[in-house]
């Protein structure tokens, strides 16, 4: 594992000058996870941010192979790449080691992509998924997805008479939905902790095999803080609970930061204005219920590594 | 020498992607697509192909991985049918515009609703403007060779484009012929190594596929890619040509039976020009002359060479084995009467709706149509623009 001095010598894989907002978590996990590669990497993305905001015909900020076909297949797709790999270096064709990342958001990946990633991890082929979950669709405009939390506002869930809450329904725990796939490597991770996450990328492509990295991606135009703040929201969301940071290797749970201290689930609601709404005295039964499911989710993984919160 | 062997549409398709050996196959079962599939899943378990197969879990994702392997720099094939084909939409256009020569069985079924699982075009026909080259097939000979062909087209640098070989749903997929085959090594030596100049695995040169285009470009791709296909009538023809010579079956984009006897003409596609022909021999003896136009490439649309085909005709029946809801005709008669219009002296053109959903087509229909055109000469007149053959009323 490389030092984060020796990191900061290497080449960068995605150049300055793309077009995402300022503080988006996407181009700062991109940037992490190709600082983990040491072999050529091609990499595939969704319909999302990160496609439209890095790869704007005439221009392009990757300067590896990339390619982006629509907004519900980037795991077919990159699993055809993967295996006209396997086809081409069979023959000779190709004689270099390459691996594959996929890159998808929330929406891409929890929603309308669920099945192809579902199916290309069934199938086996050697790539690593990343979902950069931003928990809602921020690329069309700060819609609902199923990965947004209970309590949020989105811009198709709005707080009003009738429903003050915002979604009504809890996040839908997709990592472990594709641990029950019992892949090789499966890891939550968060750009807060950057050498967590750089870690986590390398073992995920040292294995033979698919593996899975849901990394938090706080997005200050749909969480609604302000742009300097996203490494400060995204470190909130482990130490809170919100976001356990684990790692699940050929079946094995295990914690990988365990905060000495839980702090209040508040101080990162408190943080964005998105939540603004469940903070109010007469949301308190919702602010509860939000409580409740995020410790219920941390417990439950906690107790599969073997630790308690 | 070739072999002669009695297979079916699917069991032939099969066999030609055995011969083709492309580097992946990635594909989902239909009916009645599933034998391709099944017997090309045979071949990869027998170690008969060097083929990578991927079994998807939809043909969304078949047609996906087919876009990814090929933007890799690899040969890719697959098949499907009907709802199949539909639920690839989205990606049909995208392997397209990225100019991927993809190649595809159709096997055609009708679309649901309700779902239905025999034969009519409107599979295909829906996707005609999807910018893949489509080539139907009569028969077994046919999907065989068109398949070879269909590599070598749109493998072709001018075009490189995906081309879909149609052919009818259980009439012909399930249906056994006689059929001529080459030797594995003629055929590959005919449709050569796959070379892409772009291919996304040169890691050295990285190339990024599928950006974000928008007004100020999307358009001008969109117009290179009109011309590219435009290109393709000269390299179908030379295709077919070449194709010919080695093995003796020359294809164009039409084909013309007992045309030039007589100033009426069926115009049709696939299976049925089978029967038309035998009707039209029925006929002849009856003292009857009709010629048949079929049409084998349907995108891009022969509207030069049917326009010419056509110089002199009095009466012309286009068939359609698909709807077009509220359009005037089917997709192929709309599409000949728009070929024709700048004629000085038009043949009347009337446009058959038949074997919808498998509804069968016999020869009697086909004579119903050739009595129909001796009254449009006699009188001059069309009296239905839009018929449909063996629909209760």
């Amino acid at each position: 594992m490389p030092s984060l001095k020796e990191l900061s010598k290497k080449e960068e894989l995605i150049s300055r000058g793309h077009r995402l907002c300022p503080g988006c978590g996407a181009g700062i996990i991109v940037r992490q996870v190709l600082l983990a590669t040491d072999v050529p990497v091609v990499a595939g993305c969704a319909t999302g941010c990160l496609e439209v905001a890095t790869t704007i015909y005439p221009y392009t900020a990757w300067k590896i192979p990339w390619i982006h076909s629509a907004f519900e297949n980037v795991a077919a797709t990159i699993s055809g790449v993967e295996t006209a790999y396997r086809a081409l270096k069979k023959k000779g064709k190709i004689d270099k080691d390459i691996r594959f990342i996929a890159f998808g958001g929330d929406g891409g990946t929890y929603d309308i992509g669920i099945q192809s990633l579902s199916g290309a991890i069934e199938r086996g082929h050697r790539m690593l998924y990343i979902c950069y979950d931003n928990e809602a669709y921020m690329n069309t405009g700060i819609q609902r997805s199923s990965a947004s939390p209970m309590g949020c506002h989105t811009t198709t869930t709005p707080p009003g008479k009738a429903i003050p809450q915002g979604k009504s329904e809890n996040r839908k725990d997709l990592t472990q939905i594709i641990a029950a796939h019992h892949i090789p490597y499966v890891a939550q991770a968060c750009p807060a902790f950057h050498m967590d996450l750089i870690r986590k990328v390398q073992k995920a492509l040292s294995v033979d095999g698919p593996s899975f990295i849901n990394i938090l991606s706080p997005c200050p135009r749909g969480w609604r803080y302000p742009a300097n703040k996203t490494i400060e929201i995204a470190k909130l969301a482990v130490l809170t609970g919100f976001w356990p940071l684990y790692e699940v290797e050929n079946g094995k749970y295990r914690i990988t930061y365990k905060p000495r201290k839980r702090r209040p689930l508040r101080e990162f609601l408190e943080a964005q204005g998105r939540f603004k709404h469940l903070l109010r005295e007469e949301n308190k039964q919702f602010l509860e219920r939000l409580e409740r499911e995020v410790e219920e989710r941390e417990r439950e993984i906690f107790a599969k590594a073997g630790e308690q919160i | 020498m070739a072999r002669i062997e009695a297979l079916t549409g699917d069991e032939v398709a099969a066999e030609a992607m055995r011969q083709i050996n492309p580097d992946v196959v990635a594909a989902y079962p239909i009916t009645p697509q599933t034998e391709i599939v099944q017997n090309f899943s045979q071949f990869v378990a027998d170690g008969k192909v060097d083929t990578e197969m991927i079994r998807v879990e939809s043909e969304h994702s078949a047609m996906s991985a087919c876009v990814g392997a090929a933007s890799a720099g690899a040969r890719a094939m697959t098949a499907t049918s009907a709802n199949g084909l539909a639920l690839m939409w989205e990606i049909l256009y995208i392997a397209a515009s990225y100019r991927l020569p993809i190649v595809m069985s159709v096997v055609n079924r009708a679309l649901s609703g309700p779902i239905n699982i025999h034969c009519d075009h409107s599979d295909s026909m829906g996707a005609r403007d999807s910018g893949w080259i489509q080539i139907y097939s009569e028969n077994c000979q046919e999907i065989y060779d068109n398949l070879i062909q269909a590599v070598k087209i749109g493998e072709n640098k001018k075009l490189l484009l995906p081309v879909m070989v149609c052919f009818d749903g259980f009439i012909i997929s399930h249906g056994t012929e006689r059929v001529e085959l080459l030797e594995d090594e003629v055929v590959r030596k005919f449709i050569g190594e796959f070379k892409p100049d772009y291919p996304l695995l040169d890691v050295d040169h990285p190339l990024t596929y599928g950006p974000l285009d928008l007004f100020d470009y999307y358009f001008e791709h969109k117009r290179q890619q009109i011309e590219a296909i435009d290109k393709a009538p000269d390299i179908i023809e030379q295709v077919g040509r070449d194709y010919g010579r080695i093995s003796g079956r020359t294809y164009g984009l039409l084909e013309e039976f007992n045309l030039e006897k007589s100033d009426l003409v069926i115009i049709v596609t696939g299976s049925t020009a089978g029967t038309a022909k035998a009707t039209i021999l029925e006929l002849k003896e009856q003292g009857i002359d009709v010629g048949i136009l079929k049409i084998r490439v349907f995108r891009p649309f022969p509207y030069q060479q049917i326009k010419e085909a056509l110089k002199g005709k009095v009466a012309v029946a286009v068939m359609d084995r698909s709807a077009s809801f509220g359009a005037l005709g089917g997709p192929i008669f709309t599409e000949v009467r728009s070929a024709l219009y700048e004629e000085d002296k038009k043949p009347l053109v009337v446009n058959y709706i038949y074997g919808l959903g498998g509804r069968e087509t016999t020869v009697e229909h086909i004579k119903k149509v050739a009595h129909d055109l001796l009254n449009i000469k006699k009188t001059g007149k069309v009296e239905n623009l839009v018929n449909y053959l063996g629909v209760r009323e």
